[in-house]
């Protein structure tokens, strides 16, 4: 279910290199599970711009989005107290049940939001999650600190090496074990990486250029071995077994 | 609707033929799913009827994404047709619509062959739901097919014939703008045995991302919509409605209902309203809405009135 709704920014500040944390307020009873997303419309700009929830409760939506072209850009620029015409509840966001007691939670760059109120509910439910996040560099990293907050066990890993282990994040996974479950969400060759090297199931979210968001145009279709489905609206998260690279 | 301030009756309602329309405002093919994908929005009943997504014999993937490329007052897509093919839609899709929408829809037909047009008229023909048949001779996406019919008025005569001997449904052939004479091939769809001409499909267009250097669409080219269109799409309904006895759909960049009132002026019967649905879920509701106020304003009473009346 998904609807459309004004929400007011209650910030919106800068906490990694490029990367940006927005809290709006408004309506947040159409979102139902982690890792769904949201469609922002931002003036001048014909297309919403999908941004995935990091995090939700009865008052406020949280997202964080990179500055990737002129949309993102201006949307860093949005201040306190103006408001977004927004439509939320799109995508079918994680599957919670399947995580087992010891989940993997795997997230690069901007791919690292959605994992945030996945690792809240499933600690919540007294799960014991493993937080595997890969940025470029240092300055890219953020929410460690919020993910050990919440009592989650948290590796990162950054390209150059600045921070924790170099390299990827499966260069971290491949020493991991007893792991019970993976969600991953992440560039398209992360996400690749770690459906290679990830043992037992999971499921991953992908990102698309889309048109809508909610099913009507078919701009985001990908095959999948249950058939076509629309990322935005069958999607964004796939389960491990049913796709197809 | 009655306006209780001077009591006085406002008609929406328009007829394609013998297809009576409580509004003249219909989502366009491509922009609305097979209708139930907007069923969360608000009450389908309130449309003037539905386009229902391309239909080709055969189920299609469409074209590899991306698909879709943003621009200044508009999208350029490249979906390349994707639908579950004929048969799941009469089968599946439009009984899955029937529980959110009642009134009669038009069935969008594209092919790449005079036999797979003639194939997908004959099934549709036996579906109840369907009032018109929309003739897709214009999808600018697929090659060797849909709009290599809409360029040349033989080719447009041709398909329409051979779809007006397999169905009893109305016919209204759906039209590229990518034409030099636009008339001429309304002309030759209406001696084909049109019942009706829509009117336009989208304007080929592509973009190039700055950062790779490369066009955006993954099939470099693509169908260019949204309201940068609107003046072009007024334009051919304009000169179609000069040229043709039959009801015509006007259809591009409408988002609002003063531009329904000004494409009814031009010469259309009915509208089709397309990007303005992926950008904004509820256009067609808001418009459908703004009508009544806007007549008011511009002191139509009956919508049916000012059909072509820019032509007087």
């Amino acid at each position: 279910m998904y609807k459309r709704n004004k929400y007011k920014v209650k910030s919106n500040k800068k906490i990694a290199k490029n990367v940006y944390e927005m809290i709006l307020e408004g309506d947040t009873t159409y979102i139902v599970r982690p890792g769904q997303f949201i469609n922002i419309e931002i003036d001048e700009f014909y297309l919403r711009r999908p941004i995935s929830v990091c995090d939700y409760d009865s008052e406020t939506i949280t997202v964080i989005y990179k500055v990737v072209g002129n949309g993102t850009e201006k949307m860093s620029t949005l201040k306190e107290g103006e408001i977004l015409d927004i439509l939320t509840g799109l995508g079918n966001g994680f599957s919670e049940k399947a995580s087992g007691e010891r989940p993997l939670l795997i997230g690069g760059g901007v791919g690292t939001p959605p994992m945030y109120n996945l690792c809240k509910k499933l600690i919540e439910q007294g799960k014991k999650p493993i937080v595997v996040l890969g940025f470029g560099a240092i300055d890219e990293v953020f929410y460690e600190d919020k993910f050990k907050k919440l009592g989650a066990q948290v590796l990162i890993s950054t390209v150059d090496g600045s921070y924790g282990t170099k390299g990827f994040v499966t260069d971290i996974i491949k020493q991991l074990k007893d792991y019970t479950y993976y969600y991953a969400c992440g560039p398209k060759n992360m996400l690749k990486a770690v459906y290679d090297i990830a043992v037992g199931d999971g499921e991953l979210s992908f990102e698309e250029k889309m048109g809508c968001g909610f099913g009507a145009c078919m701009g985001c279709t990908c095959k999948t071995k249950n058939g076509d489905k629309r990322l935005c609206k069958h999607g964004p998260v796939l389960k491990k077994e049913e796709i197809i690279w | 609707m009655v306006d209780t301030n001077n009591e006085k009756t406002y008609d929406l309602s328009v007829n394609l033929g013998d297809f009576k329309l409580d509004n003249p405002v219909i989502p366009a093919s491509g922009t609305f799913g097979f209708g139930y994908e907007f069923e969360d929005y608000y009450d389908l009943n309130i449309l003037g009827s539905i386009s229902l997504k391309g239909t080709t014999k055969d189920a299609r993937f469409g074209n590899p994404t991306p698909r879709i490329a943003e621009c200044k007052k508009g999208l350029i897509n490249s979906i390349g047709l994707q639908n579950p093919g004929i048969d799941a839609v009469i089968e599946k899709e439009i009984p899955r619509l029937r529980y959110s929408y009642k009134k009669k829809v038009i069935a969008n037909i594209s092919g790449f062959s005079i036999e797979e047009y003639k194939e997908c008229c004959e099934k549709i023909d036996k579906v109840e739901e369907v009032a018109i048949i929309e003739l897709n001779i214009s999808c600018p996406n697929v090659h060797n097919g849909g709009m290599a019919f809409g360029t040349s008025p033989e080719a447009a005569k041709e398909v329409t014939k051979v779809a007006k001997e397999v169905t009893t449904k109305p016919v209204y052939v759906k039209l590229t703008p990518n034409v030099t004479n636009i008339v001429e091939i309304a002309k030759a769809c209406e001696e084909g045995g049109a019942d009706g001409i829509c009117l336009i499909n989208t304007l080929l267009g592509m973009r190039i991302d700055l950062k790779t250097k490369k066009p955006t669409i993954a099939n470099k080219m693509g169908g260019f919509s949204g309201p940068a269109i609107f003046p072009v799409a007024l334009r051919m309904v304009y000169q179609v409605y000069e040229a043709v006895n039959i009801p015509i759909i006007g259809v591009g960049g409408i988002e609002t209902a003063d531009d329904v009132i000004e494409m009814m002026l031009a010469g259309a019967t009915a509208v089709e309203v397309g990007a303005a649905n992926l950008k904004n879920p509820y256009a067609c509701k808001e418009i459908i809405d703004d009508l009544p106020i806007k007549m008011k304003k511009y002191g139509i009473e009956n919508l049916k009135n000012i059909i072509g009346m820019a032509h007087q």
